[in-house]
């Protein structure tokens, strides 16, 4: 029974010293996956300045905000539409007067690289040349909603939904393209511009398809509320939206 | 998306039933090469044989994923050749069931062909019966339940797989939508009521595969 009791001595302590270390200036940022690099070359930046660490969590944000809503440690909440944001506000789960709309993006379709595959006009993803496209999962991933609202704008959705392979999470879909299972994929502009293995053959003009906005907000259940709010304040600075512009969003006044 | 949840059913079990069916001729085989052979490379295949067993699935899904896939080793040579797509089909599905169910299989069958009293075969072959014919006729009844129990339990284990499923299959509706990718899929999109239903279908059939594969394996009253 002495071991007993000495085991469970040590594991109170070390269970005890877990959570003071945990709230020691460390951020969860809960990101995108259309935002995985930017993002880190931000936190990067962020932790040299403050001496805060930054733990990312990047997914799709449908995930995302489905851990949220099941109490994950999150900080920071940088989703890729409002729908996600829209719904965790309802549930009273972020600080509304922290939400602001930051970024913006466009859309394109990629083949890959060494493919000799062009398309003359969206419609050529009608064609039997284009036989599988991979998009986010266009019920719930914001890039595969973007994607599934504009063929639908378009009036394609029934011509190519046949042909479609849903993916986990955007950056998901651009591995598949890469790879060379799939013929095309609709990505962000900021996803394509990442990858030197693929080659973007269609870009949704401005004003068309669905209007693409990335919310980020504080997350009201977090352990570490001024730090999140420190980290926001840093995302809303000329350096830091500068590494956003350089990875190919656009940054919203 | 519909969900039709015996549609998802159906597929499930067949794609396991096939899964399992394509690894008994070389399942039980290498079981009874490893039951009943030594050589010097023995303990590295038993080690390779069992690797589905411990390695995390999505880390087998990925090397599937590469030799399958359309510019991978043998994906690549049957798209010449057949014209045959597998990754994102049902052949993927399959594949992927049958290569995580192989070393349950295989464990299993060859502790069932090791029960097997060797010296029954024996005696069939100084009678004058070949090498198969002892294997059919004496062996493989001998071992019959422990190799039909084997099986069973590859077949409840292809029902439950997702890691190497979901790598070079993904999640299809309709195409390679199993239970478990249903499951994951219902609870990303919020609907968790329907993902409990589907759930309870996957419990009942994996609790009725296990249960069949207990019953097999105990020894039967002498």
């Amino acid at each position: 029974m002495n071991h007993l009791r000495r085991f469970s001595a040590v594991l109170a302590a070390a269970v005890s010293i877990v959570p003071a270390r945990l709230a020691a200036g460390e951020v969860t940022v809960f990101a995108a996956a259309s935002l995985s690099d930017a993002i880190r070359e931000v936190s990067a930046t962020f932790e040299k300045t403050t001496g805060d660490t930054v733990r990312l969590n990047l997914g799709a944000s449908s995930i995302l905000a489905r851990q949220i809503q099941e109490g994950a440690p999150a900080d920071l909440f940088f989703s890729a539409d409002e729908a996600k944001m829209d719904g965790l506000a309802q549930a009273g789960l972020i600080d509304a007067s922290t939400r602001r709309s930051l970024l913006s993006n466009s859309l394109v379709v990629v083949v890959a690289a060494d493919r000799g595959l062009t398309l003359a006009s969206v419609h050529d993803l009608a064609t039997p040349a284009v036989g599988r496209i991979a998009l986010a999962e266009t019920q719930t991933v914001p890039a595969g909603i973007y994607a599934r609202q504009y063929l639908e704008q378009a009036g394609l959705w029934d011509a190519v939904v046949a042909k479609i392979v849903p993916t986990e999470n955007v950056r998901a879909a651009l591995a598949a393209v890469e790879s060379g299972n799939v013929d095309a994929g609709i990505v962000y502009k900021t996803d394509a511009l990442i990858s030197r293995k693929v080659r973007v053959v269609w870009e949704v003009p401005r004003g068309e398809g669905p209007h693409i906005s990335y919310p980020v907000a504080v997350v009201s259940g977090g352990g570490n509320r001024d730090g999140a709010k420190r980290f926001l304040a840093f995302l809303l600075t000329p350096t830091g939206r500068a590494v956003f512009v350089r990875y190919g969003f656009i940054v919203e006044p | 998306m519909n969900f039709e949840v015996w549609q998802v059913a159906w597929f499930t079990a067949w794609v396991a039933a096939a899964g399992t069916l394509l690894i008994l001729p070389p399942g039980v085989a290498l079981a009874w090469l490893l039951a009943r052979k030594d050589w010097r490379g023995k303990t590295l295949v038993e080690a390779l044989v069992t690797l589905p067993l411990v390695v995390p699935p999505v880390a087998t899904g990925l090397v599937l994923l590469k030799l399958l896939g359309r510019r991978g080793l043998l994906g690549g040579w049957f798209e010449r050749v057949f014209g045959i797509e597998i990754v994102f089909t049902w052949r993927a599905v399959v594949i992927a069931a049958a290569v995580m169910s192989f070393p349950l299989l295989v464990r299993t069958a060859r502790l069932a062909l090791e029960g097997v009293n060797p010296r029954y075969e024996q005696v069939a072959r100084t009678l004058g019966a070949g090498p198969w014919r002892t294997f059919c006729t004496i062996t493989l009844p001998l071992a019959a339940r422990g190799l039909a129990a084997g099986a069973v339990l590859a077949f409840a284990r292809a029902l439950g797989e997702f890691g190497a499923t979901i790598m070079v299959a993904g999640f299809i509706p309709g195409r390679t939508a199993t239970l478990s990718l249903s499951i994951y899929h219902l609870v990303l999109l919020g609907r968790d009521d329907a993902a409990w239903v589907l759930l309870a279908l996957s419990v009942m059939l994996a609790f009725g595969a296990v249960w069949l594969g207990e019953v097999l394996l105990r020894k039967k009253p002498s």
